[in-house]
């Protein structure tokens, strides 16, 4: 009795003991090799290949490989990381496998075509996945907005390539009508801001991923910021012409008439008025404004609300 | 000294896949062994003897009850030093050969690296497997590997050998063998626990026997015992034409071969029969008492459990 | 401690009789092949093409022949009953369990040699030299030796409650599962609520046989890194302990049939 006993003991202490140690070894592994596992997707960088060595089983492949590529996008992002470059061969080997899978288009869409940290910095490389999706998906009016809303925040803003990118979407059968609003606008290039935040709100209506939804949120944050600081600037502007001097306070220019109450960014925290400047409180929780960021200050870790 | 002992010692298989149902496979059995004794466990196929011998050798866990060799609770493996073992239709790692079997398993029960050598020696000479020596057992017959089996048994002189059917599968001569080599080891003061179907093997070689059945024990006792309190029955052969009348009163079985008449009758009957032929003035040729009378026990103890049991026989 | 050596003995004894090493024949026609036609047709990137098809190779003979022998042996010896007469000696079943185990892995750790020095060999005839970055190859090896060691456990394990089929059916799902456990710890981590509790646990249990595969980094010459080698060990080292140690439980209380 003793004796089986003892045994029944030590082994399940020992199986405890070793449970434990291997898990708390394959954390440690992750860290070692949130790198080293997707430098290896390099190595077999051929779609073509992918695809034929997936035996037929392309469905749950490129299942595999689309998380392998939200997961390589999202555990360098965090780290602010300027180098990007196995996005676009994860993307593509993942469209290779399952041409259907227009969240993979959204995604490179989204994170190709941004400078980094904010993406990979390569418009060329998001232009060609999604003309590669519209080929394999022409009913498919989301993939045509993608397109027009890259070459729209580009470098070097092509709002003619945008125009024509939504003008085609629009001809699909079940277009959301305001891609030909889109496309007049850009036609047009008016209303930077208002085109803007149709174009991110669209993109956070189009999509269920979560990064995209967030990534669009931070930016429809930043965009309101953008234009209550422009808002703000004009009041001071007007003040300093009438008086002279720059309002010392919002008080002073509630005073004067000219505002209601204290102004309140988008997270309800009260606007700053530094010797005649508007400046956030919190500049690290809008990471794409433009305005309203005080002199040298130097973006953190981005972080989407 | 008590070599064997079980304390309510039982077993029940749960049955089937989903449903579990309950099987006995031995009810709980107390018997006690004494050392030097050779005992003999009788039943019939699937009575639960092979069971009872796994269950003493730990290969199967006891549902309830305990056992105990010489003293030590069977779960303690250093008694099973002093235990032999040889399985029902025993067989053994292909490529090896005798010897390297051998050698594996006295190594295994820790037999001195000093001595190993020369009791292997030994043993292939004892069970006549001198010659085989140094062949793999994939070639070995039937027979050889019963022999083989009862090498690895004894091979490191164990106090108590555990013997399953140990004569199944040989043919005459090896069966003599094997007789021979238990009445040895009960000379060497050995006990032996040996399970059988073959009635005459126990009653030739053990000092008691048991008898269980259906997994429930049916008796246990002294081959002489057990043999007395069945009656006996005696043949009466004479010549004749026809079997007189009042024997088939007597309760005998009466066969009739061209002039020859046989009769089996109960002992108790013996006078009553003679005293029959001697007024038909038939001449006896001979009168012998019928000597499976441990067969007797057997069939009346087997066959009586199986009738409330509701069995086909 | 003797007796847990004699069974491993016994048991690599077996596996070498039973033309386990066999195997080894057609690894060096299968090799020596593709050796000879590389060097004929693919010119600047024979070695490799070499490396990766040699270790892909040893890979996977040796994790057929784990998963066959692993479960073969032991199930044979309950099949044949020869476990009685082993179980009936002074040796307790756990002692039989990691004697088993040794053995097997003895068994794998001699193949696996001798696959690389066909690897090597090959190596050798396609670029006629050595140079120090083939040194990493031997981590390799070295980490796929560590995946049959898991698989052998792993394969103990199943043949401790289950027959000579599902077991291997359950070893070699669980190696193709292992393969991409970093994906499926990626997926846990995607999805929401009861279902990432429940994925969460079921990655961190499967074998995480992805870490141990570096036969593309091997093959373009890149190192890898200290801590990567020492957790692997110790990883491989803890979760063949805890599949040996569950084996070890359920074999305690097996009715042996």
């Amino acid at each position: 009795m003793s004796g089986s006993r003892k045994v029944t003991v030590t082994t399940s202490v020992l199986l405890l003991f070793s449970l434990a140690s291997s898990v708390f070894l394959l954390r440690r592994l992750d860290q070692v090799r949130t790198s080293a596992t997707l430098e290896e997707v390099l190595y077999l960088n051929s779609p073509k290949w992918v695809r034929r060595l997936s035996l037929g089983y392309t469905g749950l492949l490129a299942d595999i490989y689309w998380t392998r590529a939200v997961q390589y996008f999202g555990s360098k992002h965090v780290t602010r990381a300027t180098d990007y470059k196995l996005l676009s061969p994860l993307l593509e080997i993942t469209t290779t496998l399952d041409p259907k899978l227009i969240v993979a288009y959204q995604f490179g869409a989204n994170f190709l075509a941004p400078k980094p940290p904010n993406g990979a910095g390569q418009p060329d490389q998001a232009i060609a996945l999604v003309e590669y999706g519209i080929r394999n998906n022409p009913d498919n009016w989301k993939l045509y907005y993608e397109l027009g809303f890259i070459y729209y925040y580009m470098e070097s803003k092509d709002y003619a390539k945008a125009a024509e990118a939504f003008e085609r979407g629009a001809k699909v059968p079940n277009a959301h009508p305001f891609l030909r609003v889109l496309a007049a606008q850009m036609a047009q290039h008016a209303g930077e801001i208002q085109t803007a935040r149709m174009l991110w709100q669209t993109a956070y209506a189009t999509t269920q991923d979560d990064l995209i939804r967030k990534n669009a949120v931070a930016h429809l944050r930043a965009l309101k910021v953008d234009e209550d600081i422009t808002e703000l600037e004009k009041l001071v502007a007007a003040y300093r012409q009438q008086t002279g001097l720059p309002p010392s306070s919002f008080n002073v220019l509630i005073g004067a008439g000219r505002l209601l109450g204290v102004p309140v960014d988008p997270d309800g925290k009260p606007y700053r008025l530094v010797d005649g400047r508007i400046e956030l409180r919190n500049p690290e929780d809008f990471p794409f404004v433009e305005k309203g960021l005080p002199p040298g200050y130097e973006p953190g870790l981005p972080k989407f609300h | 000294m008590v070599a064997i002992e079980t304390i309510n010692l039982e077993k029940t298989y749960a049955v089937g896949f989903w449903r579990k149902k309950p099987r006995v496979a031995l009810r709980p059995l107390n018997l006690t062994v004494e050392e030097g004794e050779v005992f003999g466990f009788l039943g019939p196929n699937g009575a639960g003897k092979t069971t009872t011998l796994k269950l003493l050798m730990g290969l199967v866990i006891p549902t309830g009850g305990t056992a105990r060799i010489l003293g030590k609770n069977i779960d303690e493996a250093e008694i099973k030093a002093q235990i032999g073992f040889l399985p029902e239709q025993p067989y053994f790692y292909d490529y090896l050969t005798a010897k390297e079997l051998l050698e594996y398993y006295a190594q295994l029960s820790g037999v001195e690296p000093k001595e190993r050598t020369r009791k292997i020696e030994a043993m292939l000479e004892r069970v006549g497997l001198k010659d085989a020596a140094r062949v793999q057992l994939r070639k070995f017959s039937k027979g050889m590997l019963q022999r083989v089996g009862l090498a690895q048994a004894i091979l490191h002189d164990p106090k108590v050998i555990f013997l399953d059917e140990p004569m199944s599968g040989l043919d005459p001569m090896g069966r003599r063998e094997v007789r021979d080599l238990i009445e040895e080891l009960k000379q060497q003061g050995k006990t032996v626990f040996f399970s059988t179907h073959i009635l005459s093997d126990a009653e030739a070689l053990c000092d008691r026997v048991a008898v269980i059945h259906q997994g429930e024990l049916r008796g246990v006792g002294h081959v002489a015992e057990l043999t007395s309190s069945v009656a006996g029955k005696v043949e009466l052969i004479w010549n004749g034409s026809a079997v007189p009348d009042g024997f088939s009163a007597l309760g005998a079985e009466c066969h009739m071969s061209g002039e020859t008449i046989r009769a089996v009758v109960p002992e108790v009957q013996q006078e009553a029969a003679l005293e029959i032929l001697r007024r038909e003035r038939l001449r006896l040729n001979s009168l012998t008492p019928v000597r499976s009378s441990l067969e007797e026990y057997y069939v009346q103890k087997v066959s009586l459990a199986a009738k409330p049991a509701g069995a086909a026989r | 401690m003797s007796r847990v050596v004699r069974i491993a003995a016994n048991t690599f004894r077996e596996a070498v009789r039973d033309r386990v090493l066999y195997n080894l024949i057609a690894f060096a026609l299968l090799l020596s092949g593709a050796a000879i036609l590389v060097g004929q047709i693919s010119v600047g990137i024979e070695r490799l093409v070499v490396v990766n098809l040699g270790l892909t190779a040893v890979s996977l003979f040796g994790v057929v022949i784990a998963i066959f022998i692993g479960i073969g042996l032991v199930s044979k010896e309950m099949e044949k009953r020869t476990l009685y007469t082993v179980l009936s000696r002074p040796v307790r079943r756990w002692e039989f369990i990691v004697g088993k185990f040794l053995g097997l892995t003895g068994t794998l750790f001699v193949n696996t040699f001798f696959m690389a020095i066909g690897v090597f060999a090959a190596l050798l005839y396609v670029s006629h030299k050595f140079q120090s970055s083939d040194a990493w190859i031997l981590v390799a090896l070295f980490f796929i030796v560590l995946q049959f060691l898991i698989l052998c456990a792993l394969a103990l394990l199943f043949s401790s409650f289950s027959s000579p089929l599902l077991s291997a059916v359950f070893a070699f799902s669980l190696f193709v599962i292992g393969s991409f456990a970093e994906d499926l710890r990626g997926f846990a981590r995607m999805s929401r609520g009861l279902a990432q509790g429940l994925a969460t646990t079921a990655a961190y249990l499967v074998p995480n046989f992805s870490a141990l595969n570096v036969i593309g980094q091997v093959a373009h010459e890149q190192p890898i890194s200290a801590h990567l080698i020492a957790y692997n060990t110790a990883y491989a080292l803890a979760y063949s302990a805890m599949a040996i140690c569950g084996a070890v439980l359920i074999f305690e209380r097996r009715n042996l049939k």
